[in-house]
């Protein structure tokens, strides 16, 4: 088969597989697993080339890292910081503990023992969290806590990538001739070749420089560079520059013999605060996930069936045993932290299974030869199904856990994040006002527009804004409207507007969708779209300065104020009137003879004070009593 | 000489007959700040710092406007509770205004007869209008009687308008003058368009 025809089998099996597990809760990475069991080991379509090919996914992983530095910004960790060392540092270090401890007694080296235990403490950041944020489980404590544990993990990931290749120097080449060695796999085999001659001191220094580099240049050098390209206003330019930057980094890395993934994650973490941050992320997640979605094919067509039928109730009782021993270490550290009742069973079950992260450390530490061959195959075999058991985990929780607690309700209930989450697209004239109500309030916003210099101009007073086109899905997606309270659209193409909200709408049904329109029609087109209420830009403006120019004119401030809302009162009546007759036929005439017709009424209402005494006794509002009534 | 401040509440000013002119009558008297607080707070978003600035500096406050419902307009209401602030007008530290005086100058759509323990109302103008008396007490201010307009509905018809104007035009600037009796004023039970009895001849000392 050519390159085609392998392309073609891939993304079969993925196009088939993924949305099947998907819907059956099992997440994407098992999608990927079994697409990859069915064309590997059972039709066999597919053979030894997948570890050629797995080399090249590995590349998804540096882009995954990337992606997870770009999530981390410092501040946010800032403020998280307990909960990522305590929690989360317990969890990592706990763990790895006592999975070493059980390798070293089942006979592993220590130094196997050790690379096992890390690997086996990461969860699955891909089922929890999907799962977390379908269920609406992610505000509970029990989703909070689980959300810091598996960010202290992805973190954790990029130590454990520095320390495999140690483990390998010390194990299985023997103590002789380890040190020196080029046998450190993947990571760094290559690394150092150009730094070979060198003194230590020296690959030092350039390595530490390296990383200046990347932090410097991150800061003051591609903000500028984003920003010229973001003018060009071309979209696949601006993809190619966010590749190009991940590809860079990662030889640059691979040069100076560090883990591309420990550069492009640097590089992520960097850029966390630019204001491209959101922009960066759509453009390089497809990739990621295509990559990523690769390499799990790549796993699942490797796995060794023999082993699992040759020995299923050693296979079934590791993989117990592993979801075992880490829910009651979880299960403790929920008690450690005082989470009560359903949120440390949410907590504790969900965190139980190892996670994707593990078969690319497993393909790492293949590599270096820290864990030997037999193992490896086991092993995978083994977190696949504590994977495949999740949602079965999750499945008890919801229908066995919590229904009881919610019975004995005399604990606290769940602490929910009430203040709101926002996403604003479009910070034109419009979205500017809105937003910065919000931000001044103390709301969460989220900012998204495409126009550089608005960026610029904002930043320079304080308010941050994200790089990007509104109205692009998967933007949306990086600004975080899945777990949004309200989305405002406020951007200023009328057509593109009305797109947005209509994917919005379908998208994310739990969000309240506010949006700004151009004219009373295309008030009804977004809410035909989904939103749920839609404002004329101009309206409110315009009655304030008709109110103004009844002022001017010699009225009263307060029969000014009292006709302007007359008007907007008639006005916002006609409104809901015409609805049903524009979403009938459009301007059709009978629209224009309702519409006659209400113009009629106004010219009635707003005549009325005109000292025309004919008009008495319809107008209301402070008006004197008759002058013969008696009973005065 | 006294500083008056008359702060004037009437929502429909183009239909009002009596108050109006009134409240002219008020804007042409020297010493007098006149102030439309429907004119000034369309929105009723009432500045209350630059209110609070504006009682210091007055010795005297009219509050003129048309009985609503045995009150004011609301947007009097709306100023009291904002304007009238703990601290300031009232409690331990709150005595910005204290010693000053207050009154309301009032138009009543019913003839007098309906102010009496046998009339309509089955009780008279100024005890009906209590709130204001104690609001005042409470600021530590001396309370006088209402300055009235009964029947303020045919008083075009019947003619009173002018007198009622000239006898509103000598209130104001007796209060400025300090010519008001505010003894004899703060213990009568209303104050009409004769005056004569209120105001003070002579030198005052």
């Amino acid at each position: 088969m050519g390159l085609l025809g392998d392309a073609f089998v891939y993304l079969c099996a993925a196009v088939i597989a993924v949305p099947i597990a998907n819907r059956l809760g099992l997440g994407s990475v098992l999608g990927y697993l079994i697409a990859g069991v069915v064309i590997g080991p059972i039709l066999g379509i597919v053979g030894k080339e997948t570890a050629d090919v797995q080399h090249f996914a590995e590349f998804g992983v540096v882009m995954m890292l990337f992606l997870v530095g770009l999530e981390l910004r410092p501040a946010m960790l800032w403020k998280m910081r307990q909960q990522l060392i305590g929690l989360g540092g317990l969890q990592v270090v706990g763990t790895t503990a006592v999975f070493t401890g059980i390798g070293y007694l089942f006979g592993l080296s220590w130094q196997s023992a050790v690379a096992l235990g890390m690997i086996l403490a990461l969860s699955s950041t891909a089922i929890v969290l999907q799962t977390l944020n379908e269920k609406g489980w992610m505000k509970t404590q029990g989703g909070q806590s689980s959300f810091s544990v598996l960010l202290t993990q992805d973190i954790a990931v990029i130590p454990m990538l520095a320390v495999l290749p140690l483990l390998a120097a010390g194990n299985g080449v023997g103590h002789g001739e380890a040190h020196g060695s080029d046998s450190h796999g993947d990571a760094a085999a290559h690394g150092g070749e150009a730094l070979a001659s060198l003194p230590g001191w020296a690959q030092a220094l350039i390595i530490l420089a390296v990383i200046a580099a990347i932090i410097i240049a991150g800061r003051h050098l591609l903000r500028p560079v984003f920003r010229f390209i973001a003018e060009a206003r071309l979209r696949e330019i601006f993809t190619a520059t966010a590749l190009l930057l991940v590809i860079g980094i990662a030889l640059l890395m691979d040069f100076v013999g560090l883990s591309p993934a420990l550069g492009t994650f640097l590089a992520g973490v960097v850029l966390s605060d630019s204001d491209y941050r959101h922009e960066l992320e759509a453009d390089i997640e497809p990739f990621k996930g295509l990559l990523l979605g690769l390499f799990f094919l790549t796993v699942g067509a490797g796995i060794d069936f023999g082993l699992l039928f040759g020995a299923p109730l050693t296979i079934f009782g590791l993989a117990v045993g592993l979801l075992s021993v880490k829910f009651a270490l979880l299960f403790a550290l929920g008690t450690i932290f005082k989470l009560k009742g359903a949120d440390r069973w949410l907590f504790a079950l969900g965190l139980a299974q190892a996670g994707e992260f593990a078969f690319v450390l497993f393909g790492f530490a293949a590599g270096s030869g820290v864990l030997e061959t037999g193992i490896l195959q086991t092993m995978t075999l083994v977190v696949a199904i504590s994977m495949v058991l999740t949602p079965a985990l999750f499945i008890f929780y919801e229908k066995v856990v919590a229904p009881r607690a919610v019975a004995t309700s005399d604990r606290e209930p769940d602490k929910i994040d009430s203040r709101g989450r926002v996403v604003v697209a479009g910070m034109g004239r419009f979205g500017q006002i809105v937003s910065r109500m919000l931000l001044t309030s103390g709301y969460d916003v989220v900012i998204l527009d495409h126009d550089p210099q608005t960026i610029d101009n904002l930043s320079r007073i304080g308010i941050r804004t994200f790089y990007g086109d509104a109205t692009r899905p998967d933007l949306l997606h990086g600004a975080g409207l899945e777990d949004a309270d309200l989305f405002i659209a406020a951007v200023d193409d009328r057509d593109k507007q009305t797109l947005m909200v209509e994917h919005v709408a379908k998208t994310y049904p739990k969000v309240k969708i506010l949006a700004r329109a151009r004219d009373r029609h295309h008030v009804y087109e977004l809410e035909n779209a989904g939103a749920h209420y839609a404002e004329r830009e101009v309206f409110e403006g315009a009655l304030a300065l008709g109110r103004r120019a009844f002022t001017e004119l010699g009225r009263h401030p307060f029969r000014a104020r009292t006709k302007a809302q007359e008007f907007r009162h008639h006005d916002l009546a006609m409104l809901d009137d015409l609805r049903a007759n524009y979403n009938d036929g459009g301007v059709d005439t009978s629209y224009i003879d309702a519409m006659r017709a209400h113009s009629d009424t106004l010219f009635e209402i707003m005549r009325v004070d005109r000292g025309d005494e004919r008009h008495e006794r319809t107008e209301r509002g402070w008006n004197p009593p008759p002058k013969g009534d008696a009973t005065l | 000489m006294a500083k008056v401040l008359v702060l004037f509440a009437h929502p429909r000013p183009d239909r009002s007959e009596v108050n109006l002119p009134l409240f002219e009558t008020a804007q042409n008297v020297q010493g007098v700040t006149a102030v439309d607080l429907y004119a000034r707070y369309p929105d009723f978003s009432i500045d209350v710092d630059s209110e609070q600035a504006q009682l210091i500096a007055h010795d005297v406050v009219v509050f003129q406007h048309p009985l609503y419902w045995y009150s004011a307009p609301s947007i009097m209401k709306e100023w009291q509770d904002l304007v009238l602030e703990h601290g300031f007008a009232y409690g331990l530290h709150g005595k910005a205004l204290h010693g000053k005086t207050f009154m309301n100058a009032i138009t009543a759509g019913a003839m007098s007869e309906a102010y009496s323990t046998e009339g309509m109302n089955h009780a008279d103008l100024r005890s009906l209008l209590a709130p204001f008396e104690k609001t005042a007490d409470l600021c530590g201010m001396r309370y006088l009687a209402p300055f009235v307009m009964y029947g303020a509905g045919r008083a075009q018809e019947d003619n009173r308008l002018d007198i009622h104007r000239n006898g509103y035009d000598d209130l104001l600037k007796a209060l400025v003058a300090d010519r008001l009796d505010l003894d004899k004023a703060t213990h009568a039970s209303v104050l009409t368009d004769v005056l004569d009895d209120f105001i003070l001849k002579g030198e005052v000392v």
